[in-house]
């Protein structure tokens, strides 16, 4: 095939795009039409707790759009990393998105659903085979953290698209995978070579933010034997030789090297030219094998939390908040301990918007000038009613500790709500961020049809 | 002496990752891009010091091809874990602002 030209309706699954870029998009005949789903960017809660991280209401109206101009034209729709952390419960979310859409505009598919989340046994059996690195930053792996881990996924590389799109599909609805695979499998599965394939996956996964002015859109872009031409399809959004070569610096840590399963994308001999005022062509990229990897996400549990939120405008209490806030965690353990809650069974985390709230231990700025603090006071416990006991009796020390030189004698905080105590979710960390070498690209990630 | 907020097009921080952050100072065009690298300022040691990180753990790239300098350092909390500000690494760019460049 001389060229592979492929849609990106936006940045992920449920950001929205207009209905107009869509149609521009698909006016150019594109081979495949398709939106990331997933991203670890919204932090370790989704991956944990299973939720999605763009509402099924937003997810369900990008969705409907994009089945309908990909069964009227006849080309594949695919989705990588459903429901943003792409474990089971996510992927059964945009699943039976899907399959309502379906019925409710009576269209008819083949459905492929390639599952991502792993079986902690063989996780263990990879690290027990001695298959598992860690990422850079990140502790060795072991049994425990697996263990620990409420749930672990592997981000797919192209060859289970390449097998489902063999085996028949219509659409694909896939799991944690690396952002470009579903692009970079269907242009490679079409015989174009992997590095433009895998250079067009990772400007699609994030739609037409690789055009100026940014925003959530649709991207169209053709893959050739040796280069990439993009466009995106809103006329007011423009991509130009340095709009497109910024894109490489999003999100990475360099803007060179993309490790990916199974090689290595070099962009650092690209060349970015203007085809037109808006469209621009990329050359120059390289990939070079190399053994077979693919990354394993986990979340565990961190704890349960509740918060809540003050603030002061005494300037007396800002000029003594480095003594006054110590002096509310004393007295939060005193008082924690009467009801027989021990100090290392809560983590108590008070953060001072107006001092440090935002870059804490990055924080150069030693004195604030500020003339009002905001504090956001947090309890994280084993159990939910003992967060709530702890961080009730800081609320209560945050409003009513002495302090040198105070004359607001009735309270030291405005609290802005009632009630002023705010149980979150449970709060999550990322575990398991590891590598693992596979042998079959494929048999991580099952592949299930369904007729529809 | 300009600072990079006066002459600079972007000047931007990310999660690289849930254990990373990336900062990206970008120029609008070339000239000003070699300008500032001649000036040697914007380097590993420069991060170092803002940060407080050992300068052995910034991940420091020249990027010609979009007139930038990329950074990336450890986090000191995971994204999202126990204690962290910034779960999308977004607003960790500031100290950058007032740097002066002698151009």
């Amino acid at each position: 095939m001389q060229e592979y030209r492929l849609l990106s309706t936006s940045g992920l699954l449920g950001y929205g795009f207009p209905e107009a870029s869509l149609a521009a998009g698909m006016a150019r005949e594109p081979h495949m039409i398709g939106v990331d789903g997933g991203s670890t960017d919204p932090g370790p809660y989704y991956l944990g707790s299973g939720k999605c991280v763009n509402s099924r209401m937003a997810m369900k109206r990008d969705l409907r759009l994009m089945l309908r101009a990909a069964r009227r034209n006849r080309i594949p729709m695919v989705i990588g990393s459903c429901g943003g952390a792409g474990g089971e419960p996510h992927l059964q979310t945009v699943v039976a998105i899907v399959r309502e859409i379906a019925r409710e505009d009576d269209l008819h598919f083949r459905l492929a659903i390639i599952h991502a989340e792993q079986d902690k046994h063989w996780v263990k059996r990879q690290l027990a085979a001695g298959r598992v690195k860690a990422l850079r930053n990140v502790p060795p792996l072991d049994d425990a953290m697996i263990d620990r881990a409420t749930r672990i996924v592997g981000m797919m590389g192209p060859q289970p698209y390449q097998r489902a799109l063999d085996e028949g599909a219509d659409v694909i609805l896939a799991g944690r995978s690396s952002d470009p695979a579903p692009w970079a499998g269907c242009a490679t599965r079409a015989n174009l070579p992997p590095a433009p394939a895998w250079y067009a996956g990772k400007m699609l996964e994030c739609g037409a933010t690789a055009a100026l002015p940014k925003g959530h859109d649709c991207l169209f872009t053709q893959v050739q034997a040796n280069g990439v031409i993009m466009e995106a399809m809103n006329p007011i959004r423009f991509c130009t030789p340095f709009s497109v070569a910024n894109h490489s610096l999003h999100e990475n840590a360099t803007p060179c090297f993309h490790i990916e399963p199974g090689g290595l994308l070099d962009t650092s001999e690209c060349l970015f030219e203007a085809v037109s005022d808006r469209a621009v062509r990329v050359s120059g990229m390289r990939w070079t094998d190399q053994p077979y990897t693919i990354k394993l996400e986990g979340a565990e549990l961190a704890g349960y939390r509740a918060i809540t939120i003050c603030g002061t405008r005494d300037p007396l209490l800002i000029g003594t908040i480095d003594e006054f806030l110590p002096s509310v965690r004393e007295n939060v353990a005193v008082k924690a301990a009467a009801f027989g809650v021990a100090a290392d069974q809560y983590t108590l985390v008070i953060r001072t918007y107006g001092v440090n709230g935002v870059m804490a231990g990055w924080e150069p700025v030693q004195h604030t000038q500020s003339h009002e603090l905001g504090f956001v006071v947090e309890v994280i416990a084993a159990s939910q009613e003992t967060a709530n006991a702890v961080l009730a009796i800081a609320r209560v020390q945050m409003l009513h500790v002495d302090f040198p030189g105070r004359l607001c004698k009735e309270g030291n905080m405005a609290f802005p709500y009632s009630p002023s105590d705010i149980e979150t979710a449970p709060a999550y960390r990322f575990s398991v961020f590891h590598t693992v070498a596979i042998d079959d690209p494929c048999a991580p990630f099952p592949i299930e049809y369904e007729l529809i | 002496m300009p600072r990079i907020r006066d002459i600079a097009k972007a000047c931007k921080s990310k999660n690289a990752g849930p254990f990373e952050i990336t900062i990206d100072v970008v120029f609008d065009d070339p000239a000003l891009f070699r300008r500032v690298r001649d000036t040697g300022i914007l380097g590993p040691a420069l991060f170092a010091r803002l940060y407080r990180v050992a300068e052995q753990d910034v991940l420091f790239t020249e990027y010609p091809a979009g007139n930038a300098f990329k950074a990336t350092l450890p986090r000191l909390v995971a994204s999202g874990d126990i204690g962290d500000t910034d779960v999308y690494g977004a607003q960790q760019h500031a100290p950058l602002l007032d740097v002066e460049i002698p151009l």
